[in-house]
């Protein structure tokens, strides 16, 4: 049942990170496409925590905490920079 | 660091807590040798941080946090499920609108906390808000009652925040 | 490992995934992009949350002790994500993206832009 479970969580997760990637391709903006790609971060997070759970080792957890830092700083860094690369401040 | 005349061992208290508890559950272990290693970090680095801290209003009233942190997570929950058949149903029956909540509490700290609130409960993020801070605005996925969302949220979440921060 | 944690785990585990799943649907689907932020910022806290209660349950079951380091990341994207939705939802009012005709009071993203009072 677990096995089961997990496998159609990793679809449901791949199907989600495509949709994304979508986004990254078609959206009409900028903040659109940081968006898709924080969302993109933390779905990656999702598949690195099943593969772990699949696995059954804590030896993925410190990944999973590092890409959360890295989405995070990132996106803040690039929103920050389109904010500030504006003319109207 | 010696900002203020009377030096104190532990200048800021619940950031060495937050410091011990974090270094536990990075490790993962109750072992001795990383309590001691632990409490040792969490004694040395506010140490060396508090002079660069801004002031900002103290916690009062302990039960009213635990209380509030406990109605927030269960609004989540709540907000997932309310956004999620949102989501799956069809766009033409959203209601989306900007809504401006006029703010009562004052300092930086309790506004980024209501603010963050806002943001993770149901069907609203919080935008933007006004330079002398008086004013938030919100995005609001499906607007029902512009002035009982408004009533909502003040009487949900400012009025515990006033309490606990007493301002 | 016994029948009823295991059907805890693997219902968590889907509820989490179907979470994850619906927000970025909404992240294709929904027609602009404030209402766009809506989707990601809030499926996914709770989405990832499952996800990672059901680690935890599981590790625990497993090794015999209490292992609570999946709180972590919760805590953390608990607090993060609120700051990244307000940083974006702010670089979107900046730029001046098109918002949905039938968003009401379309006029206070402009003074929201400014920061001005309404």
């Amino acid at each position: 049942m677990l096995k089961t479970a997990i496998l159609i969580a990793t679809v449901l997760v791949c199907i989600s990170m495509f949709l994304n990637l979508w986004r990254v391709f078609i959206g009409p903006s900028r903040p659109d496409r940081i968006l898709a790609l924080d969302t993109m971060y933390i779905n990656s997070i999702a598949l690195i925590i099943l593969f772990g759970i699949a696995s059954s080792t804590t030896l993925y957890f410190e990944a999973a905490l590092l890409i959360a830092m890295l989405g995070f700083v990132s996106t803040a860094a690039m929103c920050k920079y389109i904010l500030r690369g504006d003319l109207i401040e | 660091m010696r900002a203020n005349p009377r030096f104190r061992w532990l200048p800021m208290p619940l950031h060495s807590l937050l410091l011990l508890t974090v270094w536990l559950l990075l490790n993962n272990t109750m072992a001795p040798g990383h309590l001691v290693l632990g409490s040792f970090l969490a004694i040395t680095i506010p140490l060396l941080t508090s002079g660069m801290q801004n002031p900002q209003p103290s916690f009062h009233k302990p039960f009213t946090i635990i209380r509030y942190v406990f109605m927030v997570l269960g609004d989540i929950v709540v907000a997932n499920f309310e956004v999620a058949f949102l989501i799956l149903g069809p766009n033409k029956k959203l209601n989306p609108a900007f809504v401006a909540i006029p703010l009562e509490i004052e300092f930086e700290l309790p506004i980024t906390i209501l603010a963050s609130t806002v943001s993770l409960t149901p069907g609203t993020v919080s935008a933007e808000i006004s330079e002398d801070k008086k004013w938030l605005y919100v995005h609001v996925l499906n607007l029902t009652d512009k002035d009982e969302l408004i009533a909502q949220i003040k009487s949900r979440y400012e009025r515990p925040l006033m309490e606990i921060f007493q301002c | 490992m016994e029948f009823w944690i295991e059907l805890l785990i693997s219902v968590l585990i889907v509820a989490g995934a179907v979470f994850v799943f619906v927000g970025s649907l909404g992240l294709v689907k929904l027609p602009d992009f404030y209402t766009r932020l809506h989707g990601p910022t809030k499926a996914t806290t709770l989405g990832m949350g499952c996800l990672l209660v059901a680690s935890m349950t599981l590790v625990t079951n497993q090794n015999g002790f209490l292992s609570l380091h999946e709180l972590l990341i919760t805590l953390f994207l608990l607090i993060t994500a609120p700051v990244t939705a307000h940083m974006l939802a702010k670089t979107a009012l900046h730029h001046k993206l098109d918002i949905a005709e039938k968003t009401h009071d379309k006029a206070l993203s402009k003074q929201a832009r400014k920061r001005l009072n309404p």
